[in-house]
């Protein structure tokens, strides 16, 4: 994170994302697959760490099995005919005017103010009830022994004599998927492709997440533009 | 690379002209004021106590003695709202932050004064009248 002053010279704390550009790598469609969506690639991965099956879906690459196939009539499906991508994701719904080949950047975001940032946060592996579940714990003294830190009860007694399912309690916390929604968008930059967002964001510095115009009901922001997936760079 | 992505983006709000202070110096901070639909500008004046952070983030600390209270003022450097900042009086300083000054009262908060010819006046000083220049100061 950072922070940038608005038009008033106050500060403003916000993350910087690098929201592509994306390559359109393919487009779903609910006759062929089943369902409706747009694929979209962010950064370029080098080829010899891609696998075949990745560098064939981006590219048309000659095989026996792919002659075998032109020769009996099977139409390939389109091809974005871009690098391999690091980060792809899909997403849901029909995007009139989004192609295979196409490519998507920040100038999407133009006219909207508050965007969807949707992440996976940071794993912090086996964590107590306090940090987990924000519980209060207990007292430093007055009797109590070596459990500061500890949940209280976690039940009543005889009846219904079990812990009732889902009862919070330490465990893996974090590396979970997690969206924060109107968020403030505080500045586009054109030339270098990114969106300057209000306050911080799920996981770390460097992490990939994806924006979307929000789908708040009350949508503050202006009219819905194709979603767009988008790695938040660096900054965080 | 994430660096260079932040160092974009901060350069959009450093300011070109950035005042030059140094630590210890007693300085005056205009500090721009909205109230209703008009600007002015106030002034804050006090002894520069400390610098901290980098790039747009970097703010300095501004400390002054208000009736007989302690009053610190943190500003952002490259804040729109800091019209300028004006050296009054260049004290010595001899550490980066002077939070020992919050300890002290009365005469003790002042500093001893920076001179241009620093070596000889110091060492003429001294040795003739170390405590008339302290006084002085």
């Amino acid at each position: 994170m950072t922070q940038v002053f608005d038009a008033n010279g106050a500060v403003v704390p916000v993350t910087v994302i690098e929201a592509g550009p994306c390559s359109v790598t393919q487009v779903r469609s609910v006759d062929r697959d089943g369902y409706d969506a747009v694929q979209i690639g962010f950064l370029d991965k080098p080829r010899r760490l891609a696998s075949r099956a990745v560098r064939g879906h981006v590219a048309k690459l000659d095989s026996r099995r792919s002659k075998r196939a032109a020769e009996a009539g099977v139409v390939a499906g389109p091809k974005a005919d871009c690098e391999p991508k690091r980060f792809v994701r899909e997403i849901r719904g029909v995007y009139p005017g989004v192609e295979v080949g196409g490519v998507l950047t920040v100038d999407l975001f133009e006219g909207v103010d508050f965007v969807d940032i949707v992440g996976t946060t940071k794993g912090r592996g086996t964590a107590g009830v306090m940090k987990r579940h924000g519980f209060s714990g207990q007292r430093a003294s007055h009797g109590v022994k070596k459990v500061h830190r500890h949940q209280g009860g976690t039940g009543m007694n005889t009846s219904p004599g079990r812990v009732f399912k889902g009862k919070r309690m330490a465990g893996r916390f974090g590396n979970e998927r997690s969206t924060m929604r109107n968020v403030k968008l505080v500045r586009i930059d054109l030339e270098n492709n990114l969106l300057l967002v209000r306050g911080a964001v799920p996981g770390p510095n460097g992490g990939y997440v994806m924006v979307r115009q929000t789908n708040k009901v009350k949508r503050r922001g202006g009219p819905a533009p194709a979603g767009g997936a988008k790695k938040k760079a660096g900054a965080k | 690379m994430s660096q260079k992505i932040l160092a974009k983006v901060e350069a959009s709000s450093l300011k070109s002209e950035v005042p030059q202070f140094a630590i210890g110096d007693t300085v005056d901070v205009h500090t721009r004021i909205l109230e209703g639909e008009k600007e002015r500008v106030q002034i804050f004046n006090g002894v520069v106590i400390a610098k901290s952070g980098s790039g747009s983030r970097e703010t300095f600390t501004v400390r002054r003695i208000v009736a007989g209270e302690g009053v610190e003022r943190k500003f952002p450097i490259h804040s729109p709202k800091i019209a300028k900042v004006e050296v009054k009086r260049s004290g010595v300083a001899r550490r980066a932050k002077l939070y020992y000054l919050r300890d002290r009262v009365g005469k003790s908060v002042r500093l001893r004064e920076k001179r241009d010819d620093v070596a000889a006046a110091e060492a003429t000083a001294k040795k003739a009248a170390g405590k008339k220049a302290a006084a002085k100061a």
